[in-house]
């Protein structure tokens, strides 16, 4: 008698499970044919207030694991494809290093991101307790580098390499235009970032020849600019100088235009909303002549036009953090070539003493000084005209001359 | 240091974006004065409010004010379902259960909003928006003069609806007394229920007057929520008068402090207030002894 077994015999259920076997390990040994992916962090803030920044790194991140995986992966590790993990780091520094954990168990190679210097300040310390390469993408504090941390690296330039980049065309700026701005506001916010770049600027500005006249300082996320820009409206200062987030940069600049209060110009330093399209498209007036000094790709590189399609075309607007992160990965990508493994003491040893292509960013060959800071990082200024934005110095990466006095 | 005309500005200022503070208080205190309920997930529903304020502007193309009109029904059903069918049912074991579920609301909410709209920022683009009126020298904010006047005449709509109407009755009947209220024929879970409805109906109202000038995403509400609090507080739990008074005071003294102590150290203003109010006059300005 044959046991029926829903209508089957016993012999064909069992035939049909021999085979049901077979298919499920087939995977695992064709798996064993090729090499098992590298696993790449990358913690941003997915969520919370600057989750439009950690969106768009994304983005670029993504795009790069994509590129390299269709030329072959890591080629020193058998064409390894790269899998990249999403840490969200929820925008504050405490969910940041609670992510970085996560991706350590999670059994990535190296982390990289971070965004804000809060964050990465953390994330980078919880990295360092696991000797875990990781590498900043925009995050511009000194003190992330000057830790002796040897796990950290620093893509790109940091607080005092910007603003001497600011300051330099800043100073060039005036001085082509018959030196007409004397007084200068600073505008910042008050998290590590604004107040560090602000105490820069107040120490340097003077002996520039600029006179600082105020200095503001706003909460993030802020619920109304009115206040700030009428002690704006009532200094008249030549010059506002804000650094601060994109949603507040925006506030800002829209309470200036309906306030009419118009400098000569608005130079924002890491200014956030005045490298992004977004600002740009929905507040064209606004916007219209503001510079920034900000992180930026390279505009004669064709990538940079292509990143921008990519983005755009997932409806979404371009800024400075897709360039960036795109880059960071595939200086990641290279380490992991040099180091020829994934051991995270041979990748901190590649990235202590190799060059590595800067991808996107107008950086030439990058190397990190023993704090482990890109010595050859450099940001780039822009200027949104005629409702585009322009790179306007240094001159080597220009695509437009600047206009400056902006409100004549 | 600063010219009066600043000076004046700067409370104006305050006074106008004390309004909108006002009204997101306005319903939070409503809801504590008769569930006696601390809604954590206030801020979250004005998030709520605000995208559909949004929705109205992308996708009918209608005024941020005008879709007041439409986000208004939506949130006093999405107030009224909210609270028939899980705050209420959830409020029966102790009284940490309406805490986290408020809490968890809120949570869920925040993600639901990020897994629809991702966490892109949000802007409505108004012609007015940047326009002023020029009051003799001063240059005053055209939709925050609208907010102000709205906010006001809110705050005297729902006093009228308390005092005057049939269900305000009710209401301020299962205010003071739920048993007493039940006993002579008020259904108090349909109370509660409409409660918390008009409630969620002023966030839709302070939605639409904050997104000409304001931005949303899934976290904005968290901006609003704690100063909301803060007047709840200071104005007296469950005052409506207190409410309002209190929105008003909180954003003139904020202003005031911002422009003389910067935006950062605005916010000690407001907290300062806080922690002298609850020291010397617990029950707050307007508040009933307890």
């Amino acid at each position: 008698m044959t046991n029926k077994l829903y209508g089957q015999s016993r012999r064909t259920v069992l035939k049909s499970g021999v085979a049901a076997a077979a298919v499920l390990a087939a995977p695992g040994i064709l798996r064993a044919q090729s090499p098992a992916p590298v696993k790449v962090g990358l913690l941003q803030p997915i969520s919370g207030a600057f989750a439009l920044d950690g969106d768009l790194a994304r983005i670029g991140a993504e795009q790069a694991v994509k590129e390299i995986n269709e030329a072959g992966g890591i080629k020193a590790l058998d064409g390894a494809p790269i899998e990249l993990v999403v840490g969200d780091s929820r925008s504050n520094a405490e969910a940041g290093a609670q992510a970085t954990e996560d991706l350590n168990a999670a059994g990535v190679a190296g982390v990289l991101g971070g965004f804000a210097s809060g964050i990465a300040l953390t994330a980078t310390q919880a990295a360092s307790r696991y000797n875990l390469p990781y590498i900043v993408d925009c995050a511009v504090s000194d003190t992330i580098t000057q830790r002796g941390l040897k796990n950290t690296f620093r893509f790109n330039p940091n607080f005092s390499m910007a603003t001497d980049t600011a300051l330099k065309n800043l100073v060039k700026l005036n001085d082509d235009a018959g030196k007409p701005a004397k007084t200068v506001a600073l505008v910042h916010e008050d998290g590590l970032f604004g107040s560090g770049l602000a105490t820069i600027m107040k120490n340097r500005l003077p002996e520039l020849g600029f006179e600082i006249i105020e200095t503001i300082s706003h909460p993030t996320p802020a619920r109304d600019m009115s206040n700030v820009v009428l002690r704006l409206r009532s200094l008249r200062p030549d010059l506002v100088i804000p650094s601060m987030y994109y949603n507040e940069f925006v506030l800002l600049a829209r309470t200036m235009q309906q306030q009419r209060v118009k400098p000569m110009g608005v130079y924002a330093v890491f200014g956030g909303a005045a490298s992004s399209y977004r600002f740009v498209n929905e507040f064209p007036e606004a916007a219209e002549g503001v510079m920034d000094c900000n992180h930026w790709g390279d505009p004669k590189n064709p990538k940079s036009a292509e990143l921008k399609t990519i983005v755009e075309e997932q409806g979404k607007f371009y800024a400075y953090n897709t360039p960036i992160n795109y880059s960071v990965v595939k200086v990641f990508a290279q380490a992991l070539e040099k180091a020829g493994s994934t051991d995270k003491e041979a990748i901190i040893e590649a990235l202590s003493t190799q060059e590595f292509e800067s991808g996107v960013m107008p950086y030439g060959m990058s190397k990190f000084d023993e704090t482990g800071q890109n010595t050859s990082a450099l940001p780039l200024n822009t200027q949104v005209q005629g409702g585009d934005i322009n790179v306007i110095y240094p001159e080597e990466f220009a695509q437009a001359a600047p206009v400056f006095p902006a409100n004549k | 240091m600063y010219s009066p005309i600043i000076v004046a500005e700067a409370l104006i200022n305050g006074l106008m974006l004390g309004a909108v503070y006002a009204l997101v208080a306005l319903g939070l205190t409503l809801i504590y004065g008769v569930l006696h309920i601390v809604n954590f997930a206030h801020g979250a529903l004005l998030t709520v409010a605000m995208f559909g304020v949004w929705i109205c502007s992308a996708t009918l193309g209608l005024d941020p004010y005008l879709s007041i009109l439409v986000v208004g029904p939506v949130m006093f059903g999405i107030g009224y379902s909210l609270q028939r069918y899980i705050i209420g049912p959830a409020s029966h074991g102790s009284d940490n259960n309406i805490l986290l579920v408020t809490l968890g609301l809120s949570i869920v909410i925040e993600n639901v909003l990020l897994a629809v709209f991702q966490s892109d920022t949000r802007t409505i683009s108004t012609d007015y928006a940047f326009e002023v009126i020029e009051a003799g020298p001063l240059l005053l904010s055209y939709p925050r003069v609208i907010g102000l006047g709205v906010a006001i005449v809110t705050a005297i709509a729902l006093w009228i609806v308390l005092n005057q109407t049939r269900i305000g009755r009710a209401i301020r009947a299962v205010a003071k007394e739920k048993t007493g209220a039940s006993l002579s024929g008020i259904d108090v879970p349909k109370i509660y229920a409409i409660t918390f409805a008009l409630g969620c109906t002023c966030l839709a109202v302070a939605a639409g007057l904050l997104m000409p000038t304001f931005y949303v995403n899934p976290r904005t509400g968290a901006a609003f929520v704690l100063v909301a609090f803060t007047i709840v507080v200071l104005g007296g739990m469950g005052s409506i008068t207190g409410a309002l008074v209190g929105g008003l005071l909180i954003g003139v003294v904020e202003s005031a402090s911002s422009l003389y102590l910067g935006d950062s150290l605005g916010q000690i203003g407001i907290f300062l207030i806080f922690i002298l109010v609850l020291l010397f006059k617990p029950t707050g300005l307007f508040g009933a002894r307890q």
